[in-house]
């Protein structure tokens, strides 16, 4: 009856907790490497610089380390590709919600998300030898590397995401809701779009956020098939750079350890981390607010 | 009295689940109508047949026949949208939309393709009126209607029921999930909506049977087994089954 101190609970508590602890320092480990490069390169690079000049040629004789010009290739990338993604995956979320039969949709749910699956440098090749190909014979102008085709490929990927979050924020519609307006006479498509589709709107803005931010962080799509030429542009017929693109460019080059070429990457990534941070946090708390509107 | 609705030997089915037999009555227009019984009788399967929300359900079937104003409702070139903007219905769980309490009453309007901004404010004002929770929110017709409270939220969706001009409004337990002083609200209510609508309401709850109803419906396992005055069904019913039950002596 007294009480017994256990010696192995007390193993194995300790034994979850490191492991537990242990994804946090790596998360942290991470991020403070990040910092102290990025601290390294800015004290050879101004941070005005960095933000405002509109040429990146670390890679130059004549070195510019303006991030604008990779950041407009992300932008523009990353903005083709929810052109694709959002209406088209709202679409199958609406259907596979409010349409399809039960059936199907249990069917269809896995399906899509087998489709997140695919590596994305299969994605890559489908966006460079087949879609660049097509796109080329319907525009005039359009060059072999550009933002447009891997930027409606990574539409095409992202559409999972989209499709398979909203649903799940538009499933969770309470079905008393859909009675509700039903029994004001509303048509199928109305309740759809006025009432489940509002209802789920943090939802699906969490699913828009997500998709965003994995457009902002793909790499593999856009090193193939946009070119690796930093141009601070809107064009979408172009060659451009991304970010990530950039930071695969220079980790499989030859650059030495150390040299400012070398720094350019963290800076480029931390950049980008702040950036998909944000997003996540803004995906995370449209999340718990969307969780919390009916509990 | 004109007869609202004319129920003619129906029978309902949950894939093989009989769970409505034979059941034929009258229900009289501007008048209200309760439907009794213990849990599983059949009276919320049976007042979702009336506006046809059972269609919902893919395994519901339905024999026999339900005349509305003289049309059989489950014929085959009934307009179902028509027909449900015609007959309201009011839930067991109060469900306004997550919009404002404004945007709540005026959805049935806006889908009808009325926006015009003097129509819509107009009959905002009236339903909440006639849904005794104007006075309550005419403050705050902007704040979401989640922020209002179980009883209000139940008046507002009476409101809303209002909104569109129905010819029937029909309550699903519509108390079951307010405390007694808002019970009591939408009770008052109900008396007063009989003037201009039939009502149809289905309760678990004798004593308010007795206080809101014009004529009650006793359901037992499936089946009616009386209907009349509500008066005679409280204190001289003719079952031995409806007395045992409005005694309180099973249920």
């Amino acid at each position: 009856m007294y009480k017994r101190f256990r010696v192995k609970e007390k193993i194995i508590e300790g034994a979850l907790f490191l492991s537990a602890l242990s994804s946090v320092f790596v998360t942290f480990g991470i991020i403070a490497v990040l910092f102290f490069e990025t601290y390294e390169f800015f004290k050879e690079v101004s941070i005005i610089d960095f933000l405002i000049d509109t040429q990146w040629t670390p890679l130059f004789a004549e070195k510019h380390f303006g991030i604008l010009p990779l950041f407009a290739g992300t932008f523009l990338s990353t903005a083709i590709a929810m052109a694709v993604s959002l209406p088209i995956g709202l679409i199958s979320a609406i259907y596979l919600s409010e349409y399809a039969s039960e059936k199907l949709r249990t069917a269809i749910k896995p399906i899509l998300e087998v489709l997140a699956a695919v590596p994305t440098v299969v994605y890559g090749y489908f966006a460079l030898l087949f879609v660049t190909p097509i796109l080329q014979k319907l525009v005039s102008g359009l060059s072999g590397f550009n933002s447009l085709s891997p930027g409606i490929v990574m539409g095409i990927m992202i559409i999972p995401i989209i499709a398979s979050l909203s649903e799940d924020a538009m499933h969770a519609v309470p079905m008393s809701l859909r009675e509700g307006a039903l029994a004001l006479g509303s048509t199928k498509f109305q309740v759809s779009i006025k009432v489940v589709l509002p209802a789920a709107f943090s939802g699906i803005a969490a699913s828009f956020i997500l998709g965003v931010s994995r457009a902002v962080g793909e790499t593999m799509i856009v090193a193939i098939a946009a070119g690796q030429q930093p141009r601070l542009t809107l064009n979408p017929l172009v060659p451009i750079e991304t970010v990530t693109a950039y930071i695969v460019q220079v980790s499989l080059g030859d650059t030495p350890t150390g040299t400012i070429e070398y720094k350019t990457i963290f800076a480029a990534g931390m950049s980008l981390f702040v950036v998909t941070f944000f997003l996540n946090m803004i995906s995370y708390w449209l999340k718990k607010r969307f969780r919390e509107e009916y509990e | 009295m004109d007869i609202a609705f004319k129920i003619e030997k129906l029978n309902n089915f949950y894939g093989n689940k009989h769970a409505l037999k034979q059941v034929s009555f009258d229900i009289p227009a501007k008048s209200v109508t309760a439907i009794i019984g213990p849990s599983g009788c059949g009276k919320s399967t049976f007042i979702r047949c009336l506006n046809r929300m059972n269609d919902l359900i893919p395994v519901f079937k339905l024999d026999g026949r339900i005349l509305y104003d003289g049309t059989d409702i489950y014929s085959k070139d009934i307009d179902v949208i028509d027909l449900r903007r015609r007959i309201g219905m009011v839930f067991q769980k109060p469900n306004p939309f997550p919009k404002s309490i404004y945007e709540n009453i005026a959805y049935g309007l806006k889908i009808q393709g009325i926006n015009k901004r003097e129509v819509l404010d107009k009959t905002v004002e009236e339903s909440l009126k006639k849904a005794a929770i104007w006075d309550e929110v005419k403050e705050r017709l902007n704040d979401s209607a989640l922020s209002l409270s179980g009883g209000q939220q139940q008046r507002l969706c009476i409101a809303r029921a209002i909104a569109v001009e129905p010819e029937v409004i029909l309550f699903d337990e519509p108390c079951s999930a307010l405390d007694p002083i808002a019970t009591a609200k939408i009770e008052d209510l109900i008396i007063k909506l009989k003037i201009d609508y039939t009502v149809v309401i289905v309760t678990h709850n004798m004593q308010q049977a007795a206080r809101v109803s014009d004529q009650t419906a006793f359901f037992y396992i499936g089946e009616m087994i009386e209907y009349d005055k509500t008066d005679k069904m409280f204190t001289n019913p003719s079952n031995k089954l409806t007395e045992d039950y409005v005694t309180g002596r099973f249920g």
